[in-house]
């Protein structure tokens, strides 16, 4: 049997990461999965809801803006793209907003036992990990339905989520701790996530953003943003408004998720780094990712040892 | 086979005491207003914060060796539990330097934080895994936790199906089975019944047995002396006394029913009837010297002095007392008709100090004396009856649920 011993640590008392890497994982891993499994208990379709729930959402946004806006009009594989993007989406509002009640869900567990703090927040968005998983295999079903052929690049689908799972932890850890002390947190992320879901490219193709340029299909029905009678090539860039909302991580992230997964030209369907400017621009997200998940790691690691008393 | 070890005789093998406490503090603000929303602070950001400052545990120091079973009393409010949080690590301390040795199990307010939603077992297994089991050890300790709650039936209902009693037997069983060198116990035998109660008994000796280090809080001083190696009274965070599991208990006895031995000093007039030919001016509890007490150990006598002043003559009035206990039922009552005879003659003004000897068979609890003063006759003429005007505590003895401790042999006579 493994005696764990506790040291001569002055600081004894409850901390985010705790003193066994072993048993911080195992007792984060162990709490996702009972969170996933508890997720549907009792519900007859159980897992099914779990695919049927953003499928759902899909299908509603789908005709929403198929066929009353005629957003995705002329964009091919519309369909595709709007389903990467809300499951990622789904991915990224299910972590935070799991997040911000969690310290209360577990509160009985908080008040009773010494284990890490963080091991509540990374349990959260680890569920969310396992439902986005098994949330993958429509959109490449969709995707061959679609005709569109397997390609190497939708390999790169696994860093992209590994990149949004991580800003989701950090923002995660922010509300979690957060909450505690300010119960206004709640309204104040349901309004944010609103607020993010629309400034990300999820239901309108990226060159949405010069809405000041006009675009124009040329003799093949694609849509091109460029000027009349000229050919569509590649040569489209977005204006600066449109460059600060892709500086967003989010909507990076699901540009290239699309640009991996569907491809195409780039004036539809545009690179990451294609849409922001240049390769170094990507910079740009991939600091904000960084610099939101050291500010939760730091915030949470100040808060964690009086979580159980400010409840 | 017995492994305890005392604290001195672990100092001097040199051992590295379990649980080592210097100078421990923790205040909790009590906030006179609390801001729990971010408008509320936008709203008012110059109103200052005023907060009382609850200091629930002050500047305790103790060393617990490895293997001892020790006992932490004290009132309700006094620190006891948020002392065990902080050991357990639920709290952080503010300061002074705390230090475990081992793996702690705790079992604090009555649960291990179960999941109302989760199965009994998922609840056990992920208990284990949070108390520092791996997956594989938990799900090998299962039977054996399942087992001692006698839960066999109930493996996979919901938690929150459970009655409270199976809970916290469930909670018990885990925090017990996961092979702990520290056990930190909160008032289990509050809870569950009589045959629970003794099993945790039954738990405890197999525990000291095996030479694990346990402290336990609990309200029964009954538990505390049959059990603890040592005890700890704390009173307002403060520790007050630690030593010998009776003492102790001694001095808890008497925090806890001293304020009612002060106050009942002055008496009342209340308890005053009858036509005042006669007074009782006074009444105390005394020792076999004549000093006078508050508290006693079971099983020595004593005696309670009642002080008359007569104002009028009176021919053999009858004079008795009657000895409540804190539920206020009648344990013993006596009278001079009864147990001494004629009391002779009184003039005006003198002063009569009466004496009732008492062998010591009370249990541990607290006893007050009610004396009167009746005219001679049937006893109903009741010259004067002062209702609970002295108070005693009786402590020691064994751990009992009777109202008296009777001397007693057991005497068994096989037939075949």
């Amino acid at each position: 049997m493994s005696v764990t011993e506790l040291g001569e640590t002055h600081s004894y008392g409850p901390n985010a990461f705790g003193d066994d890497l072993r048993r911080f994982w195992n007792l984060t891993v162990t709490l996702a999965v009972t969170d996933y499994k508890l997720t549907y208990f009792g519900s007859v379709l159980g897992y099914v809801w779990s695919l049927m729930r953003p499928l759902l959402f899909f299908g509603v946004l789908y005709g929403v803006f198929t066929f009353i806006f005629q957003v995705g009009k002329g964009v091919p594989n519309y369909s595709v793209e709007l389903l990467v993007a809300i499951i990622l989406w789904t991915f990224f509002l299910q972590a935070t907003a799991g997040c911000v009640q969690c310290m209360l869900a577990r509160e009985g567990m908080l008040r009773k036992m010494r284990f890490p703090r963080l091991v509540i927040p990374l349990a959260v968005t680890l569920t969310a990990l396992f439902q986005l998983t098994t949330n993958l295999i429509p959109i490449f079903a969709l995707a061959l339905g679609s005709g569109i052929m397997p390609r190497w690049s939708w390999l790169e689908i696994v860093p992209l989520v590994l990149l949004l799972a991580i800003l989701a932890l950090g923002i995660g850890m922010i509300l979690s701790v957060l909450y505690v002390r300010f119960r206004d947190i709640q309204p104040i992320w349901d309004i944010t996530a609103q607020i993010l879901f629309y400034a990300a490219p999820i239901i309108y193709p990226i060159f949405l953003y010069n809405h000041s340029v006009k675009t124009y299909r040329n003799a093949a029905g694609q849509l091109c943003p460029n000027y009349p009678n000229v050919p569509c090539t590649n040569n489209f860039t977005l204006h600066t408004v449109g460059r600060i909302a892709m500086a967003n991580p989010i909507a990076t992230i699901i540009a290239q998720a699309r640009h991996a997964l569907v491809g195409g030209l780039d004036s539809v369907n545009p690179s990451a780094s294609f849409a922001l400017g240049g390769p170094t621009m990507v910079l740009i997200p991939l600091g904000i990712i960084v610099a939101v998940f050291m500010l939760g790691l730091w915030v949470f690691n100040r808060e964690a040892p009086r979580i159980s008393e400010n409840l | 086979m017995s492994v305890t070890i005392s604290t001195a005789q672990a100092t001097r093998a040199g051992l590295r005491p379990a649980v080592s406490m210097h100078g421990v503090s923790k205040a909790f603000k009590l906030h006179h207003r609390q801001y729990h929303t971010l408008k509320e602070r936008a709203l008012h950001p110059f109103r200052s914060q005023t907060f009382d400052l609850l200091q629930a545990v002050d500047n305790v120091s103790v060393d617990i060796a490895a293997g001892e079973f020790f006992g932490i009393i004290g009132r309700n409010g006094s620190g006891k539990s948020t002392l065990l949080k902080c050991l357990a690590g639920i709290y952080d301390t503010d300061a002074g330097d705390l230090q475990v040795h081992g793996r702690l199990s705790p079992f604090i307010e009555l649960g291990v934080g179960f999941n109302p939603d989760l199965t009994a077992r998922d609840n056990v297994i992920l208990n284990a895994i949070m108390l520092g089991l791996s997956r594989k050890e938990a799900r090998a300790r299962f039977d054996d936790v399942i087992a001692f709650a006698e839960l066999e039936e109930f493996l996979d209902m919901r938690l929150k199906n459970y009655s409270s009693g199976m809970s916290v037997r469930l909670a018990f069983s885990v925090a017990i089975q996961v092979d702990a060198d520290i056990l930190l116990i909160d008032e289990v035998l509050a809870v569950g019944d009589a045959n629970f109660q003794q099993k945790c008994f039954d738990e405890f000796q197999r525990l000291k047995r095996e030479g694990r280090t346990i402290l336990f809080v609990t309200h029964d001083m009954g538990a505390i002396q049959r059990f603890c190696d040592r005890a700890m009274l704390l009173e307002r965070g403060r520790m007050i006394a630690i030593g010998e599991p009776a003492d102790v208990a001694h001095r808890y006895n008497e925090l806890n029913f001293g304020r009612t031995v002060h106050e009942s000093d002055g008496a009342t007039e209340g308890g005053r009837e009858g036509g005042r030919a006669a007074d009782i001016a006074d009444a105390w509890f005394e020792d076999g010297s004549g000093a006078r007490i508050a508290a006693i150990a079971h099983r020595e006598p004593f005696a309670v002095g009642i002080e008359i002043r007569f104002h009028a003559a009176l021919e053999n009035p009858i004079i008795g007392t009657t000895i409540r206990n804190n539920a206020g039922a009648t344990v013993f009552a006596s009278t001079t008709d009864i147990a001494h005879g004629p009391t002779g003659r009184f003039e005006t003004g003198d002063v009569a100090i009466v004496r009732l000897r008492v062998e010591n068979w009370f249990t541990p609890a607290s006893y007050t004396a009610t004396p009167s003063i009746a005219r001679a006759g049937l006893g109903a003429d009741t010259i004067d009856l002062r209702a609970d005007l002295a108070t005693i505590v009786i402590h020691g003895g064994h751990f009992t649920t009777g109202v008296v401790d009777l001397p007693h042999s057991f005497e068994i006579e096989r037939r075949t």
